[in-house]
């Protein structure tokens, strides 16, 4: 079933309809306008002391509409989706422009498609018993690692997101966009110490992928050996030195270091510290840094993005030069760039604007042991939690929760976990080493902006960061106020 | 059983809720469900940003939801829908009575006992209209007045990323098998600056300031709101690192709360059971210094944490968390209060879907005799820390350490903006270790405190 029928089906929508949505849309003038509709169906299961306590499903439908006059935009949705609430928000959005009525463009161009995941059943459609079978898994492998994992939580969520949008420029475009995670989260204990793990993963797949992939078992025992491994962590030290990173998850640091500043809504503005940049260098010669919404399976991957346009590979740094920003339409217009197809939203009641999708440094020459064996003395971190970033200082975070010491060159004992603190348009001048071994994540980001969750995705290799400031609490040998 | 109608508006629409809440609950149990919940939210929001003097957006929509969660003895299961039609309430029912046949027995699961149910009387101030009352026109000439008044402030105050005024209401009714069936409307309106300043070497600095509140009337004005912003943003021009150092640390109160809410994780109910808290086990003993009380008040009228009864149906209260340094009270639904023994402390959050989870009240750190001025005064090499960067907290090991920025302060007094920091500790010593706490304890959300000193944490730079 194509998504055409899907929602001329269940809500007896025609061509003439939308087309009339959209006239009332800019029935005050305006330069564009579009239509999201968006029906979204979700199931999510947690198994938790050995038991399934929670099981959940959920439909949420809806259509967002959008208005845009100059540099201004006016928004409005409705979750009900008969003709009369849908003109009622195309009127009310079309406030936002006081003008004359204009007409839309006649007829739609629906745009090809690519199909980066072709999956034949849905897994919100798959049966509940398989997904059960993925938790009760997980649960035991967890706990069979090690007897002092104490606690075990296992999650799964998926869901299916059919969209239809339509614009005033004559783009009708449609997507089926699924999405699975798995994940699981680990207490340890002994009579001293506890450590907590997680670890996840998923995409836009199907069911099978948890059965031959990455299994419940793979996800379960990362998740336990890195809660054992906190048992015996050392506390982590403080102020600057070398940093190595892991490939795969930590690529977060490029997600928050350089991509929102990146974002072209805030470049537009001048607010990002990476404005008036491109051409510049911000990076050394080593670093290669790209955003690809278009890699099968991927969480942060889309065939076509919230706007209907399809989404593209853009490359933000070359070798170590500014080279682009993440653009949606808005921006592109109002700042006379392409449209590189990241305009995304949370849902139908949210504004679409420039968001990353799956971004990543490219691979360099080094081999990964020589970039340990360079360093002195500093910090090997190979997972993370979150990050944070401000973009107009450019001051960014992004918090370790393994991390090991290395010492003349040698990886000894792991840290407790610390926040790494670095700014964004100098923390990739000071990369020395870039390694062969690129890795993306497993697909458990999630990415917040102005209030909105979109996932994500993230890749680095094995990198050396000259300098970085470490956040810990181990007191230096020299240096310090005590009072 | 007790039961207060808080608001009266157009009869017809409250009809329909409780209906519909109490219509869903007797389908489920006409199902076969042994017990059955039912929420429905309704909600309507206005939003407008004006930026450099222009209208950037403007937002006005209305939304509902409901969602049901039905047991089979001890089985449960929830769904939710956004489709109000009679196939999709249908669809929403047929699922949750399925789903609940595939999830485990649990002894401690199940909906409250019927005694416990009910509804604090009285109007507890959370509903006002007037949030809606200003003209289209007013409302975006808040957010103007706002941003013009940081713009104004001074020649650094550059660039903006705008003004803007938001109002909301909400609607929420829930009814459960017990024939409970309550409901409330809160409302929310608010006003923010975003300034952006810039210095003569090209480094920008962007803070913001707020006012938000349940009713036109209370909010500050926006001239008001522009200027804290802009001072707010020209304090941290020209912003250093620091060296690492052990120093005293003052946080202001939006921080403050922050590091409140660490206290907040850890007593809660569903960490604690799990054993996933450095809290947990605790009850009874000293986790504070002396000096330390926190309190959680789903009751304070006008409150941002406050409504008649929680996610399950049960009278909100206050609990004493902790007295003086000693932990009395956990933060419980009913569900974590059987796994524990214990009593549920009314502190049930019920979303659309899922098992209710947990909540603040009003939750706070009651304040202390000193100004802000006299705690900063007494400190001779310090940080004062006004922005938390990242969420390095872990409640399990109890490990802290997050990124910050704000000023140093020098022989008592602020002496240059520091940025890309760190602040880092354990959990576990940190509340022994607050030294001092302010006098300046301000709701700006359900969880507030006032300015606080703490001692014996490291500052990571330079």
């Amino acid at each position: 079933m194509t998504q055409e029928q899907f929602f001329f089906q269940h809500y007896g929508l025609t061509q003439a309809d939308l087309q009339r949505y959209l006239a009332a849309a800019l029935s005050a003038g305006g330069d564009y306008a579009d239509l999201y509709f968006e029906y979204l169906s979700s199931t999510s299961l947690m198994v938790d002391e050995s038991m399934v306590k929670s099981a959940s499903q959920g439909i949420s439908a809806g259509c967002g509409i959008r208005v845009v006059s100059g540099e201004r935009t006016g928004y409005a949705y409705t979750d009900d989706l008969s003709p009369e609430r849908i003109l009622h928000a195309a009127r009310t959005a079309a406030l936002i422009a006081s003008g004359p009525a204009k007409t839309p463009s006649v007829g739609f161009q629906q745009k090809q498609a690519r199909s980066l995941y072709p999956v034949t059943l849905p897994s919100v459609d798959a049966e509940i018993t398989a997904k059960v079978e993925l938790v009760m898994r997980a649960d035991s492998t967890a706990r069979t690692y090690d007897p002092r994992i104490k606690e075990v939580r296992a999650s799964y969520s998926d869901e299916l997101r059919n969209i239809l949008i339509v614009t005033t420029e004559g783009t009708f475009a449609e997507d089926s966009q699924p999405l699975a995670r798995l994940n699981v989260s680990c207490i340890a204990k002994t009579d001293q110490q506890s450590g907590r793990g997680s670890s996840g993963g998923g995409g836009r797949v199907a069911l099978d992928f948890f059965f031959g992939e990455k299994t419940p078992e793979h996800f379960a025992k990362e998740a336990a050996r890195q809660a054992i491994l906190q048992l015996d962590a050392q506390a982590a030290p403080a102020g600057e030195m070398e940093v190595v990173l892991g490939p795969g998850w930590p690529g977060v640091l490029l997600h928050e270091a350089v991509g929102h500043g990146l974002e072209a809504d805030f470049n537009r503005k001048k607010t990002s510290a990476f404005a008036g940049l491109i051409g510049r260098r911000v990076a050394s010669e080593k670093c290669t840094v790209v955003d690809n919404g278009t890699m099968p399976w991927r969480r942060g991957s889309l065939n076509v993005d919230d706007e209907g346009e399809p989404t593209q590979e853009t490359v933000l740094i070359e070798n170590g030069i500014l080279k682009g920003y993440l653009s949606d339409k808005l921006s592109a217009r109002l700042m006379g760039i392409s449209d590189t197809g990241n305009g995304r939203r949370e849902s139908y009641e949210h504004i679409p604007m420039p968001r990353m999708t799956n971004t990543y440094m490219l691979a360099g020459e080094d081999n990964p042991e020589d970039i340990i064996r360079s360093v002195k003395h500093g910090v090997y971190a190979v997972n993370f939690g979150g990050g944070q970033v401000d973009i107009t200082n450019g001051k960014f975070v992004f918090s370790a929760s393994e991390a090991y010491m290395i010492e003349d060159g040698h990886i000894t004992a792991p840290i407790k976990g610390a926040t790494l603190i670095g700014n964004g348009p100098d923390v990739l001048t000071r990369v020395s080493m870039v390694g062969n071994d690129l890795q993306l994540d497993e697909g458990v980001g999630t990415c917040g902006k102005d209030g909105q969750a979109v996932p994500v995705g993230v890749g680095i290799p094995t990198i050396k960061i000259d300098r970085l400031t470490v956040g810990g609490t181990a007191k230096k040998d020299t240096g310090g106020f005590m009072q | 059983m007790p039961q207060t109608e808080l608001e009266t508006r157009s009869p017809k629409v409250e009809t329909d809720l409780r209906e519909l809440a109490q219509d869903a609950v007797r389908r489920a149990m006409a199902g076969g469900a042994t017990a059955a919940e039912a929420v429905v939210r309704e909600g309507d929001e206005f939003s407008t940003t004006v930026r450099l003097g222009q209208v950037e957006t403007l937002k006005e929509s209305g939304s509902r939801a409901i969602g049901v969660r039905v047991f089979f003895g001890k089985r449960a299961a929830s769904t939710y829908s956004s489709d109000f039609s009679r196939s999709g309430l249908d669809r929403m029912l047929n699922s949750a009575l399925a789903l609940a046949k595939i999830t485990s027995e649990d002894p401690f699961g199940g909906i409250p006992e019927a005694a416990q149910l009910g509804s604090l009387s009285g109007d507890l101030d959370l509903y006002h209209e007037d949030v809606y009352s200003l003209p289209g026109v007013d409302r975006i000439e808040y957010a103007r007045r706002a941003e013009k008044a940081a713009l104004d402030f001074d020649p650094r105050i550059k660039n903006s990323e705008g003004g803007s005024f938001d109002a909301a209401t909400g609607h929420k009714v829930l009814a459960n098998s017990h024939g409970f069936v309550g409901e409330y409307r809160r409302s929310y309106c608010s006003v923010a600056a975003i300034p952006i300043a810039q210095d003569d070497r090209g480094g920008m600095q962007r803070d913001y300031w707020f006012s938000v509140a349940r009713n036109l009337g209370r909010l500050d004005p926006p001239e008001q709101v522009g200027r804290i912003a802009a001072e707010r943003t020209i304090r941290r021009l020209g912003a250093r690192k620091a060296k690492t150092a052990h120093v005293p640390i003052i946080f202001d109160p939006m921080v403050a709360a922050s590091i409140l809410e660490h206290i907040f994780e850890g007593v809660n109910g569903d960490s604690v059971y799990r054993g996933a808290s450095f809290l947990a086990g605790k009850l009874g003993q000293k986790i504070a210094g002396e000096n330390v009380t926190v309190i959680d008040d789903g009751t304070i009228p006008g409150g941002f944490g406050t409504s008649p009864f929680d996610g399950e149906g049960i009278p909100t209260r206050r609990t004493l968390v902790i007295d003086n340094g000693v932990l009395k009270s956990y933060l419980l639904n009913t569900y974590t209060a059987k796994k524990l023994g214990l009593q549920t402390t009314a502190n049930a959050s019920r979303g659309l879907a899922g098992t209710p989870g947990i909540g603040p009240g009003n939750y706070f750190l009651q304040q202390g005799k000193k100004t802000p001025k006299e705690i900063i005064g007494d400190v001779k090499e310090g940080l004062y820390v006004t922005e938390f960067l990242g969420h390095g907290a872990n409640l399990v090991t109890g490990d802290y350490s997050r990124g910050a920025s704000g000023l140093w302060i020098s022989g008592g007094e602020f002496a240059y903006p520091v940025e890309e920091i760190t602040v880092a500790g354990s959990l576990k010593e940190m509340f022994f270790n607050i030294s001092e706490i302010g006098n300046d304890l301000e709701f700006r959300g359900s969880v507030a405190s006032p300015t606080i000193r703490i001692d014996g944490l490291t500052v990571g730079g330079e």
